[in-house]
């Protein structure tokens, strides 16, 4: 066929053309689509029944582990003197000066009264325990700050989970939670 | 080097009968009978073979272990040592197929520093060589996911690190990391995708396999004088010189890499891997397989912020950055001289490059912490440094050795040089004049 030829019924062509060409564009994107969709977290995973844990045992300087969202939970009540070292860190020595804590703003700040579960209750620190570097699950009461240390890659944390040293970029997140009583903390 | 026309002539008739209708043996008697190879390739140009019937062993030990195999979580770590104990053989091929994944890397290692030192990256190979390149990313996706799967400790961390590394991309990193897992940490839809796609792989890695060998057939092989071939004089038939040197090797190769499955089976492994995953205890030091400490240690050498990248993505992007290098590698080269044979100074850098990256990977098996990390980082700055100026630079200041004619002039030289023991040339058929 000649160019000239070409000519001769261009409207039904290019029709043909471009309507084909669409359809195979919005068809492979849309088949393609499932099969990504398919590989997110399923309603199962979604599914989190919060976690409702007993604190009555913990005494200063005790912690606990529990498994939520299939990640560990730090609970501490810590001890006045970690308190008071977090206390005294100046902001403007922190690596990373966000609160990272889920019940407040994103913009709150790093300050001890903010990492931990509020006025009347500094004492209680609840985070999730993932080093913010990599995943690892930082050691307690260990390092340079008498916080965590992740063994994986040297982050040091404080007594406040604030990264002090090391490559991890970002302070350990506080996950929603609340005190349902006075000896009981619901996580999530 | 394909001359162009074949040279296939079936004798019987039935052979004719199939080369009129689907000309299979044609090509089987093309690519690996009558094809020219240089007459001078030493046995580092035996790891292709090498790298083939690895590929092949994974395969088959691979398929039986699958058949023995439950990648669930509750499961996985009692069905591997169900392999080990209960299954008849199965410690053999268990070990076969964990070892074999070694020894694969071994040789692609060899095949790699190969191809650095004779320039085979080179025009008109850049396309052989950056297949070879998606090959080794294949490999090391494979790799990973394999040592997930009996769902050790050091399976589920190794796990929880790599694919941390995607959280270090802003904004959509922690959707990514989640698309990858499946759910918010390593657990069952991890294990299942995982298992699902160590399978896969290799199958696609043989079919890169395949478009590999289809470039090399083209340009036809380098050798260790990186001088193109010019007459006929300058090759022999693929069979028998090529096939029975390549046999030989992996002969060798094998003997070897039986000696590691019988007498030391887990020399290579890690022990913490016996222990079963506990998503709430982290080991204390946790080091991905030996394969991959070089990478392992440059991600570790960034533990500072360099402008808006925080030391996190700083890390994961010098990691594979790393890689990246060897897909550009073809371009950053600037000399016009191949092999290291003839350029003094690229030689002595060449060793420099392959020391460096030994000590990264032994650098990779130890703690980040007192001197190990400002080695990593000058080790890792060596190993960019290599890419990015010295290959470059070294190009265009560097004055090569007075380059023979042709192959053949080069194996004649060096037989004339050796000419005292006219025993040793009957016993190399290469040096017939």
């Amino acid at each position: 066929m000649s160019a000239s030829d070409e000519t001769h019924d261009p409207n039904r062509r290019d029709f043909l053309y471009i309507a084909t060409g669409m359809a195979g564009v919005v068809g492979a994107a849309s088949v393609a689509w499932p099969f990504i969709d398919q590989m997110r977290p399923d309603a199962s995973t979604l599914a989190l029944a919060s976690v409702e844990v007993d604190v009555s045992s913990l005494t200063p300087g005790m912690s606990l582990t529990v498994k939520w969202r299939g990640k560990p939970v730090f609970i501490r009540n810590r001890t006045p003197e970690e308190v008071k070292a977090a206390q005294d860190v100046k902001l403007e020595d922190l690596k990373d000066p966000l609160a990272r804590n889920a019940n407040l703003g994103s913009d709150a700040t790093a300050a001890d009264i903010d990492r931990s579960a509020g006025k009347g209750k500094e004492n209680w620190l609840v985070m999730i325990g993932v080093c913010t570097h990599l995943g690892c699950i930082p050691l307690g009461q260990q390092g340079e700050y008498g916080g965590w240390f992740c063994p994986c890659h040297g982050s040091v944390y404080d007594t406040a989970g604030r990264i002090r040293q090391g490559p991890a970029p970002e302070n350990m997140a506080v996950p929603v939670f609340s005190f349902i009583s006075d000896t009981k903390i619901r996580v999530g | 080097m394909s001359e162009g026309h074949s040279t296939y002539s079936p004798k019987t008739g039935l052979g004719r009968w199939f080369d009129a209708r689907m000309p299979l043996p044609r090509l089987v008697y093309d690519s690996f009978v009558a094809y020219p190879v240089p007459r001078n390739l030493n046995y580092m140009w035996t790891f292709g073979g090498i790298l083939s019937i690895m590929l092949v062993s994974q395969i088959i030990t691979g398929i039986v272990l699958a058949m023995h195999y439950v990648s669930d979580t509750s499961l996985a770590f009692g069905s591997v040592e169900k392999i080990m104990r209960d299954v008849n053989s199965g410690w053999l091929l268990r070990y076969m197929h964990s070892n074999g994944a070694s020894f694969f890397f071994i040789a692609v290692y060899l095949h790699i520093f190969r191809g650095l030192y004779y320039g085979s990256y080179k025009a008109p190979r850049e396309l052989l060589w950056v297949l070879g390149c998606i090959i080794y990313l294949l490999m090391m996706a494979t790799g990973f996911m394999g040592y997930v799967l009996p769902w050790g400790q050091m399976s589920f961390w190794g796990a929880t690190v790599i694919t941390g590394f995607f959280t270090a991309i802003p904004l959509v990193g922690d959707w990514i990391q989640q698309l990858l897992l499946g759910g918010f940490a390593v657990d069952n839809p991890t294990l299942n995708r995982f298992f699902a796609l160590h399978y896969l792989l290799p199958f696609m890695i043989a079919g890169v396999v395949v478009l590999h060998v289809w470039a090399l057939h083209v340009t036809g092989q380098n050798n260790p004088t990186g001088i193109e071939v010019k007459s006929k004089t300058d090759t022999v038939a693929f069979t028998p010189y090529a096939t029975i040197k390549d046999a030989f090797a992996m002969v060798v190769f094998l003997l070897v890499f039986a000696y590691f499955i019988f007498y030391m089976p887990n020399y290579l492994g890690h022990p913490d891997n016996y222990t079963v995953a506990d998503p709430l205890k982290t080991p204390a030091h946790i080091v991905p397989e030996w394969y991959f400490l070089p990478f392992y240690a440059i991600l570790r050498a960034v533990t500072f912020n360099i402008g808006p990248i925080d030391s996190k993505l700083g890390g994961v992007l010098a990691m594979f950055g790393a890689i990246a290098m060897l897909f550009i590698l073809p371009w950053l080269d600037t000399s016009k001289v191949r092999s290291a044979v003839y350029r003094p100074w690229y030689k002595l850098f060449f060793w420099l490059f392959a020391a460096n990256a030994i000590f990264l990977g032994w650098l990779g098996s130890k703690p980040a912490e007192g001197w190990y990390i400002p080695a990593m980082q000058i080790s890792t700055l060596f190993y960019f440094a290599f890419f990015l100026v010295v290959l470059p630079v070294l190009g265009l200041i560097e004055t090569p050795r007075r380059l023979p004619n042709s192959i053949t002039e080069a194996v004649l030289e060096k037989n004339k040089a050796g000419s005292g023991h006219p025993a040793g040339a009957a016993a190399a058929p290469e040096t017939k004049g």
